[in-house]
C-alpha cells in the first residue's frame, strides 16, 4: 500500500487546487468563521477596487504622501493577496483531505470489482448451525463445487449473503468466517507478508476484503452493507461530508472567534478614533489591519490539522471511526495491554526440562514429547521444538489423546498401558498422590523456583509417577521497557492483562516495567478495571479482538479492535487496527497528543505574530497625519504602503509555509508537561513574535524594490 | 538610596509580609473555622440571620449565588436612591447641603454600588453626613459582595466535585464583619492620630495667614477613608480625594492608605492558596501579579521623579520631579507609586492629578486598568485574573498535548464561551464608549467641544481614561474632562454596571460549571499550573490580550503624545 510520506504528489496537488476553489462557496466557508471573515473582506475589497478603477486610474485619494502606486492598483494588489489568503487556507484543508482520501482509496481499490462466489440458496440467511471450531480438523467443508455457487460481482454483495473462497481467491468484501479455516495473505492491508490463519468460531473469524486466501476453503458471511464498511466510514469522515468538529476543536474555534471579535471591535472603533485625530484611513488599510490581526494562520490550518490527525492514524494502519477518538487518545491516562503479543513475544516457550532424581533424561524427553504430540497450543509446540525430536519417530500404538479441560487442568496421551499426563502442578500432584505415590520434593522445589522466576512449570507424570518439570518462559519483547518509560513520562499508566497466576504476572510486570497488572484475567475483570479507573476520572484505552472483549472495548474511552477480531469487537471499539499489532495503542496515543499540540502551538504562533503586525501597520496608518509616530516604526519599513502590503503578504504566505507542519504534526517529546510547555512556548511563542519581524522586514525590502 | 524610594519599598515589603498571615486568616474565616472575632460577631450575625430568616448553613448552587447577589444589590439601589434624593430634610445635615437630583443620585448610586465611586459631586457641598454614612455602608457591602463572589470560586476548587458552593450571605457577612471592619478600625485609629477629623459637626471657620476667614468642611472623615481604601472603593469624603489634607494629612497616612488598599487584594491571593490547599498556585498568581505591577510602577516612579523635559526646557528647576498636580508633602515618587497602586487595584482614589502625569505614566495607569487583574479590586481582581487563567490553561494545555484542564477539571466549549465573552466585554466597553464619544466630538465640535480642556492626543487620553476607569470599576478620573453632562453620566453609568456584574457572573458561572464536572487526578502528563512556566503563559496571555486590544487606542493617545513631546 501507499506509505508515501511525501506531502505533495502532482495528483493530490491538482485535486487540492481544484478543491480550494470549490471551497470558496460561502456556505462551506461559514463553517470556519475566521476564514469566512477574510472572504467577506476580500469581497469588500473587490468592490472597493472596482470602484477605484472607475474613479480613474491615477487619481489619488490615498492619504500617503510617499505613494508610488496608483490607488486602484494598490487596492487590486491587496484584494489579490486577501484572495490568496483564503485560497491558501482552503488548499491546506483540501490537501489534508486529498492525502487521507488517497490513503483510503488505495486500501479500497484492492477490494473493488472482485468476483464473489456466492453460495446458492444461502442468500440473505445463514445456513445451518455455526461450527464451533473444535471439530474443525475432522469435518471437511461441506461445499461441493460446480452446482452450488454462482459468481457475482463483489459490489452486489449484501449484508447477510454467504460466499465462499478457496486457495487463490481474493476475498471480495469484509465478513466473518462461518465455516472452515484458511491461511490468508493480508499484506494488501497490513503490509505484513507472513500469512495468517483465520478460522470460524473463536476470535480470529474476521476477514477483510482485498486480502487473499492462500490455502483451504472458507465460507463467509457478509457483515456489512456495501458502502458501510469501516473504510467507507473513514473516507466519509476525511472527505468532510460527515466530519464533525470535535469538542476541543469547537472550544478552540470559540477562542479564535473571540479573538476575531476583539479585532472587529478594534478595527471598527479605530474609525472614529482616527476621525478625532484627523487621520483619514483607507478601507484597504482597515481591511488589511483586520485581516492581519485575526488569527488567520491557525484559522486556515485548523481543519487541516484535524484531518491530518486521522490521516496519520490511517498511515499507522489504524482506521478511526471519528476525529474525536484520535483526540481522546491524546488524553488517555491508562493503557490496558494484553501481555501476549504486546509485552512478550507471542506465547510462552519451553526453555528447560528438569527430570526428577533417578529419571533418565531421554525417557523424560520422550514422555514430554509424546504428551505434547496432540497439543496444538503454542506452548505444546514449543516443547517439541525444544526437545528437537520428531514424535513420529517413536513407536505409537493405539494412541488416545486426552484433551485439556479446565477441570482436569492437564492433557496427555494413553499408549497401550502407559498413561502420560502433563499439566499444572496441583493437577499432577493430585493424580500422583491419589495413586498413593509420593510427589518428589525436588520437583516441588523446582516448581517453586520456576514460578518465582516468572516461568510456568508443567509437571509430567507417567502412570501416576511424577517424572519431572518443564519450564515455560515468557520472552519479553526487546525495547518494551523503554516504551513503557516513555509512556510513564507522558503520564500514562500501563496495565498488563494476563491469564497467568499473580506470581508469574507480578514477575513479568516488574521485568517489563508496567505499572500494574491484572492476573488470571477474565473478560469481566478488564471491564471492572476500566470502570474503576473511569470512576476516578481517568481515561482508559484498550485493545481487544474477541467477542468477549466487546463490552470492555465499548466501555473504554479508546477501544482499538484488531482487524482480525470478531465483528462484535470491531463494532464496539472506536478504532480498528489493520495490522493487529497490540503495541499500536502507544502510537495512537502519540498521534492524539500530536494533534492537540499542533493546534496549541499554531494558535500560539498565530497570536504571537500580531505583535509584529501591529508594529508594521499601526505606524503606517497614522504616520502621515502624526509624523512623530515614526518612532513606532521600529522595523524601519520603507513606506506606509509597503508596510501594509508586507504585513498582508506575510500573513498570507505563512499559511502555505506551515501546511507541512500542520500535516506532519508537531513532534511530541515525552519530557514532562512543564518542560514541553517551555519548549513549545520558546519555539512557537517567542518564535512567533520574532519571525514576523524578520519576515515582514524582508518582504518590505522586496516590495520597496518592486514599487 | 533615596528615602522616598526606601519608604515605598518598605511599605511594599510590609504589605507583602502581612498579607500572608492575613490570607491564612481569611481562608480560615471562609472555611468556617473558629477565629478570635467569633465571640464578638457571632451573636450579632445570629441576630441578623434570625431577623432576615436566612439559614447560613443552606448551601447554594452557583446560580442561586448569583440570584442572591443581584437581588441584594437591587435592594441597596432602591434604598440609596431614596436617601440621596431626600437628604436635605433628613437628619445629620449640619451644612444644609441639598438633595441630589434624580440623575445625579442615579449616577452616584450606581457608581458606589459597583464598587467604583466615580463621583460627579463634591463631598463638601453635594451630600449630607447621612448620605456619607450611607455611601460608607455601600463601600463596606459592595466590597463584601466582591469577596463573596471570589469565595464561590475558591469553594468550587476546594471540593473535588460538587454543586453546593456554600452560602452567599454567610460569605458576604463574614467578609464585612471579620475582615473589612476590623482592618478599617485599625486604619481609622492611625488616621485619627494623624489629624483626620471625626465629627458630626458642621463647617469650621479658621483665619488664615493672610487674615482671611475660611470655611473648612469636616465630618466623620476618619471613619470613611479607611473603608474607601480597604474596600478598594476610592470615593473620597471630599472632592479632592486623597490629595485633600484632611483625608490624607501626612506622608504616614499616605503610606497607611496605600497599605489599606493593597492588603486585601494581596491577601485574597494567598487566601485562595490556603483555602484550596495549593499554596504554590497562590505564589504563582502572586508572582505574575507582582511582576506586572512592578513593570508598570517602576517606569512611573522613574518618569515622575525625572520631571517634565518641556518644563526643564523652559529653564525651570525640575529636580523635585514632575510636581504639577502633586502634593509636596507626598512627593513625586510616592505619588507615582500611588497612581499605579490605585489603578491596578480598582480603588481609584487619587493623591495627585493623573491628568498631569507624563504621557507614558498616564499610559501605564490606563494599562493597569485595562488589565485590571494585577491584584485587582477586593474579590474582583481574582475574578478577572481567573478568566485569564482559563485562557492560559486552554492554550498551554493544548501545547502539551492534552485537552485542557484546570485543577482536575476539563475546560470545554461552554467555559471557553463564557471566558471569551468576559475577556471581550472589557475592551468592548472601553473602546466602544470612547469611539462613540470620539464620533460625537469630531462630528459636532460645536455641541460637544466643551468636554475637553485639552484637545489633541491628551483629550483623547482623557476620554479613553474615563471609560477605562468605568469599565474597570476604578472610579479615578484623568480629569480635565467635562464629565457632568447627560452623555457622560448615562454612558459611563451603563459601562459601570456591565463592567461590574459581567466579570462577577462570568467567572462564578465558569467555576460553578467546572465544580460540577468529574475530577481528573493529576498525572505526569498533566500541565502543572503552579509553576513559573505556567505563570509566564498567564502573563503573556494578559499582556497580549491587553496589548492587542488597546494598542491602536493607546497609540492615538499617550504614545502619540509621548513621541510629540520628544
Amino acid at each position: 500500500m501507499n506509505k508515501d510520506n511525501k506531502i505533495l504528489t502532482r495528483e493530490t496537488f491538482n485535486t487540492s487546487l481544484k478543491q480550494s476553489f470549490i471551497k470558496l462557496n460561502p456556505k462551506v466557508m461559514i463553517k470556519n468563521p475566521i476564514m469566512f471573515c477574510v472572504e467577506i473582506c476580500t469581497a469588500v475589497m473587490l468592490v472597493v477596487t472596482i470602484n477605484s478603477f472607475f474613479q480613474g486610474v491615477g487619481t489619488d485619494h490615498s492619504p500617503f504622501t510617499t505613494h508610488h502606486l496608483p490607488e486602484s492598483i494598490y487596492n487590486l494588489v491587496v484584494t489579490t493577496i486577501l484572495f490568496l489568503t483564503v485560497l491558501f487556507a482552503n488548499f491546506a484543508e483540501a490537501i489534508a483531505e486529498a492525502r487521507g482520501k488517497a490513503q483510503a482509496d488505495s486500501l479500497r481499490k484492492t477490494r473493488e470489482e472482485t468476483p464473489a462466489k456466492i453460495v446458492n440458496g444461502e442468500l440473505g440467511m445463514v445456513n445451518g448451525k455455526k461450527n464451533t471450531g473444535s471439530d474443525l480438523h475432522h469435518s471437511p467443508l461441506t461445499i461441493h463445487h460446480s452446482q452450488e455457487y454462482t459468481i457475482i460481482n463483489s459490489s452486489q454483495l449484501k449484508k447477510g449473503d454467504v460466499f465462499f473462497c478457496e486457495a487463490g481467491d481474493v476475498i471480495p468484501t469484509d465478513g466473518e468466517i462461518i465455516e472452515g479455516l484458511a491461511t490468508i495473505d493480508e499484506s494488501a492491508i497490513t503490509g505484513e507478508s507472513a500469512p495468517v490463519i483465520r478460522e470460524a468460531g473463536g476470535d480470529k473469524s474476521s476477514i477483510t476484503g482485498g486480502t487473499k486466501v492462500l490455502s483451504d476453503k472458507i465460507k463467509v458471511l457478509v457483515t456489512t452493507q456495501p458502502g458501510e464498511s469501516f473504510l467507507d466510514k473513514m473516507i466519509a469522515l476525511v472527505e468532510g461530508a460527515s466530519r464533525q468538529k470535535t469538542p476541543n476543536e469547537i472550544a478552540l474555534t470559540i477562542l479564535l472567534a473571540g479573538f476575531t471579535l476583539v479585532f472587529i471591535i478594534v478595527t471598527i472603533t479605530l474609525k472614529p478614533f482616527a476621525d478625532y485625530a484627523q487621520t483619514p484611513i483607507t478601507i484597504a488599510a482597515f481591511i488589511s489591519l483586520f485581516v492581519c490581526l485575526i488569527p488567520t494562520t491557525i484559522g486556515g490550518l485548523l481543519s487541516a490539522i484535524g484531518i491530518a490527525g486521522m490521516d496519520r492514524a490511517l498511515r499507522a494502519n489504524v482506521i478511526t471511526k471519528s476525529g474525536k477518538a484520535v483526540e481522546t487518545a491524546g488524553d488517555v491516562d491508562v493503557l490496558l495491554l494484553d501481555k501476549t503479543g504486546t509485552i512478550t513475544i507471542g506465547n510462552r516457550k519451553a526453555t528447560h526440562f528438569y527430570p526428577a532424581n533417578g529419571i533418565d533424561e531421554k525417557a523424560f524427553t520422550k514422555a514430554v514429547v509424546l504428551s505434547s504430540m496432540a497439543d496444538e497450543t503454542p506452548e505444546g509446540k514449543s516443547i517439541i521444538e525444544l526437545a528437537n525430536v520428531n514424535p513420529l519417530t517413536y513407536k505409537i500404538e493405539n494412541p488416545k489423546f486426552i484433551q485439556f479441560t479446565a477441570e482436569t487442568r492437564c492433557s496427555g496421551i494413553d499408549l497401550g498401558n502407559s498413561r502420560i499426563r502433563k499439566g499444572a502442578t496441583d493437577a499432577i500432584k493430585n493424580i500422583v498422590e491419589r495413586a498413593g505415590n509420593k510427589f518428589p520434593i525436588e520437583i516441588a522445589e523446582k516448581v517453586k523456583e520456576i514460578s518465582s522466576n516468572g516461568g510456568t512449570p508443567l509437571v509430567v507424570s507417567e502412570n501416576e509417577v511424577a517424572l519431572g518439570v518443564v519450564e515455560l518462559q515468557d520472552i519479553i519483547k526487546p525495547g518494551i521497557q523503554e516504551r513503557f518509560d516513555r509512556l510513564r513520562k507522558m503520564g500514562i499508566k500501563t496495565v498488563m492483562v494476563t491469564g497467568d497466576n499473580p506470581l508469574t504476572a507480578k514477575f513479568i510486570a516488574e521485568k517489563a516495567g508496567v505499572d500494574d497488572f491484572i492476573a488470571e484475567a477474565k473478560p469481566e475483570d478488564k471491564m471492572n478495571y476500566i470502570r474503576k479507573e473511569q470512576a476516578d476520572g481517568r481515561l482508559v484505552a484498550m485493545m481487544g479482538d474477541g467477542t468477549n472483549d466487546a463490552p470492555a472495548l465499548a466501555q473504554a474511552d479508546v477501544g482499538v479492535a484488531m482487524n482480525s477480531g470478531t465483528q462484535a469487537a470491531k463494532e464496539a471499539g472506536n478504532m480498528v487496527d489493520l495490522d493487529n499489532d497490540p503495541t499500536k495503542l502507544i502510537e495512537v496515543v502519540e498521534i492524539g497528543k500530536q494533534l492537540l499540540m499542533t493546534r496549541g502551538t499554531l494558535t500560539t504562533f498565530s497570536i504571537a505574530n500580531d505583535v509584529a503586525k501591529y508594529f508594521a501597520i499601526i505606524p503606517a496608518l497614522f504616520i502621515t497625519a502624526i509624523p512623530a509616530l515614526q518612532g513606532l516604526n521600529i522595523m524601519k519599513l520603507h513606506s506606509p504602503e509597503s508596510a501594509i502590503l508586507s504585513a498582508v503578504i506575510f500573513n498570507a504566505i505563512i499559511i502555505p509555509l506551515l501546511i507541512p507542519l500542520a500535516l506532519k504534526g508537531v513532534a511530541y517529546k515525552p519530557i514532562g508537561a512543564s518542560a514541553l510547555l517551555r519548549r513549545n512556548l520558546f519555539i512557537y511563542g517567542l518564535g512567533g513574535v520574532i519571525l514576523p519581524f524578520i519576515g515582514i522586514k524582508l518582504i518590505d525590502i522586496l516590495v520597496s524594490i518592486v514599487m | 538610596m533615596n528615602t522616598e524610594i526606601l519608604a515605598i519599598i518598605a511599605m511594599f515589603g510590609v504589605t507583602l509580609l502581612l498579607s500572608i498571615p492575613l490570607g491564612k486568616y481569611i481562608a480560615k474565616v471562609y472555611a468556617g473555622d473558629r477565629t478570635w472575632l467569633d465571640p464578638v460577631f457571632n451573636p450579632i450575625e445570629k441576630l441578623f440571620y434570625k431577623v432576615s430568616g436566612i439559614d447560613p448553613k443552606n448551601e447554594m448552587t452557583w446560580k442561586q449565588h448569583l440570584v442572591a447577589l443581584l437581588t441584594i444589590n437591587l435592594i441597596w439601589f432602591l434604598i440609596s436612591m431614596a436617601i440621596l434624593m431626600n437628604m436635605s430634610w433628613l437628619p445629620l445635615n449640619p451644612d444644609n447641603n441639598p438633595s441630589q437630583s434624580a440623575d445625579l443620585a442615579f449616577n452616584t448610586t450606581i457608581s458606589f454600588l459597583v464598587n467604583c465611586n466615580l463621583q460627579h459631586y463634591s463631598g463638601e457641598t453635594g451630600i449630607s453626613y447621612l448620605g456619607q454614612i450611607w455611601l460608607m455602608f455601600l463601600q463596606f457591602v459592595t466590597a463584601g459582595v466582591g469577596m463573596a463572589a471570589a469565595v464561590v470560586i475558591f469553594k468550587a476548587f476546594r471540593e473535588k466535585s460538587t454543586t453546593q458552593l456554600g452560602n452567599f450571605y454567610d460569605y458576604f457577612l463574614k467578609s464585612c464583619t471579620r475582615i473589612l471592619l476590623p482592618l478599617s478600625i485599625v486604619i481609622a485609629a492611625i488616621l485619627v492620630f494623624e489629624g483626620t477629623p471625626m465629627t458630626f459637626e458642621g463647617k469650621d471657620t479658621i483665619t488664615n495667614l493672610q487674615g482671611d476667614t475660611v470655611q473648612v468642611s469636616r465630618g466623620p472623615v476618619a471613619a470613611f477613608v479607611p473603608i474607601k481604601h480597604v474596600g478598594t472603593n476610592g470615593g473620597g469624603f471630599f472632592g479632592a480625594n486623597g490629595s485633600h489634607p484632611l483625608e490624607n494629612p501626612t506622608f504616614l497616612t499616605n503610606m497607611t492608605e496605600m497599605f489599606g488598599q493593597f492588603i486585601i487584594p494581596m491577601a485574597m491571593v494567598f487566601a485562595f492558596g490556603f483555602f484550596i490547599r495549593r499554596r504554590k498556585f497562590a505564589w504563582m498568581m502572586y508572582g505574575v501579579m507582582t511582576v506586572g505591577f512592578l513593570l508598570l510602577v517602576i517606569p512611573n516612579i522613574n518618569m515622575e521623579m525625572h520631571g517634565n523635559p518641556a518644563i526643564s526646557a523652559l529653564g525651570i528647576d525640575n529636580s523635585l520631579g514632575a510636581m504639577e498636580g502633586k502634593e509636596v508633602r507626598i512627593g513625586a515618587a510616592a505619588s507615582g507609586f500611588w497612581s499605579i497602586v490605585t489603578t491596578v487595584i480598582s480603588t481609584g482614589s487619587i493623591n495627585s492629578m493623573h491628568d498631569s502625569y507624563m504621557p507614558l505614566s498616564g499610559m501605564n495607569e490606563l494599562l493597569a486598568m485595562m488589565i485590571n487583574s494585577f491584584y485587582g479590586g477586593v474579590g474582583a481582581g481574582i475574578l478577572n485574573f481567573f478568566i485569564f487563567i482559563i485562557l492560559a490553561v486552554f492554550i498551554s494545555g493544548l501545547m502539551v498535548g492534552r485537552t485542557p484542564e484546570f485543577m482536575g477539571k476539563k475546560i470545554e466549549a461552554r467555559e471557553m464561551k463564557i471566558a471569551m465573552i468576559i475577556a471581550l466585554a472589557h475592551p468592548f466597553l472601553i473602546l466602544v464608549g470612547t469611539a462613540l464619544s470620539s464620533y460625537l466630538l469630531s462630528h459636532n465640535p460645536e455641541t460637544y467641544g466643551a468636554w475637553l480642556n485639552n484637545p489633541d492626543y491628551h483629550g483623547f487620553s482623557e476620554m479613553l481614561y474615563e471609560y477605562t476607569s468605568s469599565a474597570a470599576n476604578n472610579g479615578s478620573g484623568f480629569e480635565g474632562l467635562g464629565d457632568n453632562t447627560p452623555w457622560w453620566n448615562i454612558s459611563t453609568g451603563i459601562v459601570l454596571l456591565l463592567g461590574r456584574f459581567l466579570p462577577i457572573i462570568g467567572p462564578v458561572a465558569i467555576a460553578g460549571l467546572l465544580a460540577e464536572k468529574r475530577y481528573i487526578p493529576e498525572s505526569a502528563g498533566t500541565l502543572k499550573t503552579d509553576t513559573g512556566t505556567f505563570g509566564l503563559v498567564v502573563f503573556v496571555v494578559i499582556a497580549i490580550v491587553a496589548a492587542l486590544a488597546f494598542f491602536p487606542a493607546l497609540t492615538l493617545g499617550p504614545i502619540a503624545e509621548y513621541f510629540s513631546m520628544r
